[in-house]
């Protein structure tokens, strides 16, 4: 059976900036939920995700040793910190963004 | 095996001056490291310092050095910091002048050699091009406008500035892993081609240089079983001449070290974790090992590492315009309908005034000042007790911005009700752009200069 999820109830995240990208880590909670995350936490799931506030392309490395995603979400920060108008202008919330996704597992 | 433990001291610029008092009590410590500048960080000192020539550096460096001094005295402890920003001589000045106010001796040694601002035109006659480091785009029309130019230096510097036998180090814009790597080289001396030792201790300050961030602050899941964050212990690292090392915290502190905290940090801000770029050595840190090997205390080991890149980083800031920007309150009932009703009228007296904004952002905070459009739209408006609008504009000229933060209050009187708060005119922000950019080793490192003061 297929379930809807929330990231944050099987992973853990932390994101900064780097420029105008916003860097986001999506660490699984365990064994079954690094198997979750790497087959449905796609480049273009978290690129569509993202759409409404970045104006660049989504990059996605897997980290194997520490079961976790990396993603660089472009042109996300209005510009970089130093002359972007957003209120959390280094993206610091976006972690937690992303823990809001939802996904569909099979049970 | 030889071990060395190594403290972290702040995190950035502003950071809490209380930990690190911990960290030189009860760390048991013989260096503790500081890493005070993000990339906003420049930007936020080259305002300082067009106000005042002999600023530049982070403030607070003072009130910390009048602290910590006499600890770090008494026990032995050096330090280090890039505290200098674009004015390492005015750090080392000022810090002198504390230990002298002391009545402490004291050797400062202090690092140039980072800052390219006055070598912009002789580089560029010797071919550096400035082109983005991403886009490939020239620097154009925007050197006219460049505030600071600065590149990143590594860990050797650092060494160096430790072998003059300086209890302080103070450095410009070194990188933020370069502070922890610098001892350990020193004390170690490992080889500038040991590239396996140099990536291990470049995830060891990586993993140090954000402070708290390791030991149980900005904790995503589970921050409500973190004891004691109040008094949250900075990282303090047992290295082994090997590189390998246990990152831990003092007893008695707040905060927790484990392998969650660990991993978060781990990752943070590094782009491509198979390459994570530094001028003393490039690490892949795929390949680290993370073990929780007792409370608090978890083990760090067997990360590789490839040759150091040919070129350094350099970052250059640039005036980008003037943001302005204004706030006003709104009470239930519909109060997020009257908040968006006040930034239509705001839109709209700035077309009365002529104001064309490049942009215009508008944020409503209690709903989606953080996310922007991927908060959720509350369902139900009736549960919204207040909303605070903020609506910002970034323009060429700062006039505009002032006329933006003027038409706030008047909101007051003749906006929709129950509007409070509009928190005066704020004052318009010089905005600056950053550049990202590579520069030849070979054209920088000989200008590196260490100067020792002996108070």
């Amino acid at each position: 059976m297929a379930r809807r999820i929330r990231l944050i109830e099987i992973c853990h995240a932390r994101s900064g900036d780097k420029g105008d990208a916003s860097d986001i880590s999506l660490f699984a909670n365990d064994d079954a939920a690094w198997e979750i995350i790497r087959k449905h936490v796609t480049r273009e799931r978290v690129a569509e995700y993202f759409k409404p506030v970045a104006t660049g392309p989504v990059e996605r490395w897997e980290v194997p040793n520490v079961q976790a995603l990396k993603f660089l979400v472009h042109g996300a920060l209005g510009g970089g910190a130093p002359r972007s108008l957003r209120s959390d202008n280094l993206g610091k919330t976006f972690a937690a963004a992303l823990l809001r996704m939802e996904i569909t597992v099979e049970e | 095996m030889r071990t060395v433990r190594i403290g972290a001291g702040q995190g950035f610029y502003g950071d809490s001056l209380l930990p690190v008092l911990d960290v030189a009590r009860y760390g048991d410590v013989k260096y503790i490291s500081f890493d005070t500048l993000a990339e906003l960080t420049l930007a936020i000192l080259e305002k300082g310092r067009r106000k005042d020539p002999t600023a530049g550096y982070t403030r607070d460096v003072v009130p910390m050095m009048r602290n910590l001094l006499p600890i770090a005295k008494e026990k032995g402890i050096r330090l280090i910091t890039n505290a200098g920003g674009i004015n390492p001589r005015g750090a080392a000045r000022a810090v002198a002048e504390v230990a002298r106010e002391l009545g402490l001796s004291l050797k400062v040694a202090c690092v140039t050699g980072d800052d390219i601002y006055d070598r912009l035109d002789e580089l560029a006659a010797q071919g550096v091009t400035f082109a983005d480091r991403e886009t490939g785009q020239a620097l154009g029309d925007i050197r006219d406008r460049v505030l600071f130019a600065s590149v990143y230096l590594g860990a050797q510097v650092v060494a160096d500035a430790l072998a003059t036998g300086a209890d302080v180090v103070i450095t410009g814009r070194t990188t933020d892993t370069a502070q922890f790597l610098g001892p350990l080289i020193h004390e170690f001396g490992w080889a500038r081609d040991d590239w396996d030792r140099l990536a291990q201790g470049i995830v060891l300050g990586h993993l140090m240089e954000c402070s708290g961030q390791v030991t149980g602050g900005n904790y995503q899941v589970g921050w409500e079983e973190i004891p004691d964050l109040h008094r949250i212990g900075f990282p303090i690292a047992e290295v082994s001449e090997d590189g390998n090392f246990v990152l831990t915290k003092a007893p008695g502190t707040g905060g927790r070290v484990d392998l969650k905290s660990v991993k978060e940090q781990f990752l943070y801000e590094i782009h491509d974790p198979t390459t994570y770029i530094t001028p003393d050595v490039i690490c892949d840190l795929t390949t680290t090992r993370l073990e929780q090997v007792g409370e608090n205390r978890v083990r760090v080991s067997g990360t590789t590492g490839r040759p150091a890149p040919p070129t350094l980083k350099a970052l250059l800031g640039y005036a980008d315009g003037w943001m302005g920007e204004g706030y006003i309150s709104f009470s239930w009932p519909n109060a997020y309908s009257k908040a968006k009703r006040a930034a239509e009228i705001i839109r709209k007296r700035l077309e009365m005034h002529g104001v064309q904004p490049e942009e215009i952002h508008e944020e409503y905070i209690g709903i989606n000042s953080l996310w922007g459009a991927l908060a959720p739209e509350p369902v139900d408006e009736d549960r919204v007790n207040e909303v605070r609008l903020r609506i910002a504009i970034r323009t060429r000229n700062k006039k505009d911005c002032e006329i933006l933060a003027r038409e706030f209050p008047p909101l007051l009187l003749s906006g929709p009700p129950t509007a409070s708060a509009v928190a005066g005119t704020p004052q318009p922000r010089e905005l600056m752009g950053l550049w990202s950019t590579l520069i030849p080793r070979e054209l920088i490192e000989p200008y590196v200069q260490i100067q020792v003061e002996e108070v």
